[in-house]
């Protein structure tokens, strides 16, 4: 029986008060598990993103509980918080948010430095991810000089930098175009992911939903459905 | 910590324009400050050369003495009274007074004549050329050879000029610690001769100074010198009587202290506003740091490094130039009374923990405020 990653109790957020109100996310219950890639579906202003932060730790919810492996994240401090978020979490943000200013080593050595992990031995480590994701070649030059597809592979690099449990993915193909959206979520699919590993991807590009184990629809904040991935047939 | 401070050093230095423009106000606002005091301290130095160069641990005058330039004559009754003072080892007159001489040249020539006591000779300078008992002979006067030097056509011992129809013939070239604030040249001679060619009022005496026996005995002394109506002050005191003076009673205190205070609001501005743009523009990059784990604290440790780093690189570039013009400037105007001194130095210090303290308190204020949130949200 395969392990829980997450376990999102009736979870609830809204943004502003009285008439300017607005309910994200209402009521939402999901679970997630260890080697699953777990889609949250949907289109803008559906709460997906509301939701993906509330699960990752980023985000207070209003009401409901986040368990991650049977720890509820919203009881912790928030030291602890942020240690979950460095320890459990691995984020590839849509924008990539990664340092111009860095070379993309320095960027992928990020959460090993904030683990205060030796600044080399931080290096070295950063040096495999990138061997991993197949931009070794890349590693001293700054984020801006790589492609899209690029970037988003030295996104990944620190997202698993810090081996984490979840890996969150918000819109991982939405600056790329399709052939390299594909290329990039195949590669997850093939090497990031494994069996002590839970892969969530918030996404409305319905060309990678061949790759999700689960896709969970939103709308209006609300769960409309959950169904199986994989490829489907014309 | 080490590595992340390594990032925040990264970040800064790496973004080039912003940390010149930084360093640029920094250094900028650190050099005009430095600059400033320098001047002033310059100049209050200079005030006090009569004190400096003299030496004596204890100076007696009338109370309404504000500076060594500023001399009321006292009676002779009370050099007596000093000298009988118990504490006392003992007591000389000091003849303080402006003159004019007439050089070789025909030309007119204002100085300062110091008249040491004929028998002591206490506080004499020391002498670059000449013998010290040359002092004695006929119309003899020693001339400091300092910035004002030339100004007496470059004498050499013999040199002959007038000083209110008397002869004066140059005995000796003197040497001293401190040249005087108002590019007057100085001579020394004989407290008798001073009184003798130079008109004078009644008294004479511009000053007492006096060795005590030990530094014990100077409560006494200044208590005593108080009873007969006059003042007694340590070397230490009157030159913070003299300071005081300039600084509060001339307005170049305040004038300083206004021109220093815009220098810093120039440098606080200028980093202020460069240090808050670099902030903005690496906003969404802290928050992504925040998302990823890091704590607030770190983050304010980052952003406090790098006002520091930048600080402590711009203050240091600063007193630099502040130091370079300076030494270029003396080694060209002989005259130029500007001093860096530890005072100067602690104050730019200060100013510079301030501009960085406020630069890093908008910083960090902006950057506790982001929400992970806001980076997903985009």
């Amino acid at each position: 029986m395969a392990r829980l990653a997450v376990k999102a109790n009736e979870l609830t957020k809204w943004f502003g008060e009285g008439e300017t109100k607005t309910v994200a996310v209402k009521s939402v219950s999901f679970e997630a598990e260890f080697g699953e890639m777990f889609y949250i579906e949907g289109p803008s202003g559906s709460g997906k993103t509301t939701l993906l932060s509330l699960i990752s730790g980023i985000l207070r919810p209003n009401s409901g509980s986040v368990l991650v492996e049977d720890k509820d994240i919203w009881n912790m401090t928030g030291d602890q918080i942020a240690d979950f978020r460095l320890n459990k979490v691995g984020f590839v943000f849509q924008d990539y948010h990664l340092f111009p200013r860095l070379t993309t080593v320095e960027n992928v050595a990020i959460p090993l430095i904030l683990k205060r992990r030796d600044w080399n031995a931080s290096m070295d480590k950063a040096l495999e991810y990138l061997d991993i994701v197949g931009i070794k070649n890349r590693a001293d030059l700054p984020p801006v000089k790589l492609s899209g597809g690029e970037q988003q592979r030295v996104a990944i690099a620190r997202a698993i930098a810090s081996s984490p449990d979840i890996l969150i993915f918000d819109e991982p193909t939405a600056s790329l175009d399709g052939d390299t959206g594909r290329r990039i979520v195949d590669f997850v699919k093939q090497n990031i992911m494994n069996e002590n590993r839970c892969i969530i991807i918030v996404t409305h590009d319905s060309r990678i939903f061949e790759y999700a184990d689960r896709i969970m629809k939103m709308e209006d904040g609300r769960i409309t459905g959950i169904e199986k991935g994989g490829r489907r047939e014309e | 910590m080490k590595g992340i401070l390594k990032i925040a050093y990264k970040l800064l230095v790496n973004d080039k324009g912003k940390f010149a423009a930084l360093l640029v106000g920094i250094t900028f606002a650190v050099f005009l400050m430095v600059m400033m005091t320098s001047m002033f301290a310059g100049i209050l130095h200079r005030s006090s050369a009569v004190v400096l160069n003299i030496g004596a641990k204890l100076w007696v005058m009338d109370p309404a003495v504000n500076t060594p330039a500023n001399v009321i004559p006292m009676p002779d009754y009370v050099l007596d009274a000093v000298r009988s003072i118990s504490g006392v080892k003992y007591a000389v007159p000091l003849y303080s007074g402006g003159a004019l001489v007439k050089l070789r040249s025909g030309v007119y020539q204002s100085v300062t004549v110091l008249g040491l006591d004929d028998s002591s000779l206490y506080g004499r300078p020391a002498l670059l050329e000449g013998n010290i008992n040359d002092i004695y002979a006929e119309n003899a006067f020693i001339v400091v050879k300092d910035a004002e030097f030339p100004k007496l056509e470059n004498p050499r011992v013999g040199t002959e000029f007038e000083l209110n129809d008397h002869r004066g013939v140059i005995t000796g070239i003197a040497k001293v610690t401190t040249s005087g604030l108002f590019g007057v040249p100085t001579l020394y001679t004989t407290y008798n001769r001073a009184i003798s060619y130079i008109p004078s009022m009644r008294f004479t005496a511009a000053f007492i100074l006096v060795d005590p026996q030990s530094d014990a005995a100077l409560p006494i002394i200044k208590k005593q010198v108080k009873q007969l109506g006059y003042l007694a002050l340590t070397k230490e005191e009157f030159i913070q009587k003299t300071s005081t003076f300039y600084k509060y009673q001339t307005g170049l205190g305040t004038n300083t202290l206004i021109m220093t205070i815009i220098s810093f609001i120039v440098g606080l501005s200028i980093s202020g506003q460069t240090f808050y743009t670099f902030i903005l523009e690496n906003l969404e990059k802290f928050g992504a740091l925040k998302a990823i784990g890091a704590k607030a604290r770190e983050l304010v440790f980052m952003i406090l490094f790098q006002a520091t780093f930048t600080s402590l690189t711009g203050y240091g570039l600063g007193i630099g130039l502040a130091s370079l013009l300076i030494t270029v400037a003396r080694l060209r105007l002989p005259s130029y009374a500007a001093r860096i001194t530890y005072a100067n130095l602690g104050f730019a210090f200060i100013m510079v923990v301030i501009i960085a303290g406020i630069s890093s308190y908008i910083g960090v204020r902006k950057v506790l405020k982001i929400e992970p949130f806001d980076i997903f949200r985009g």
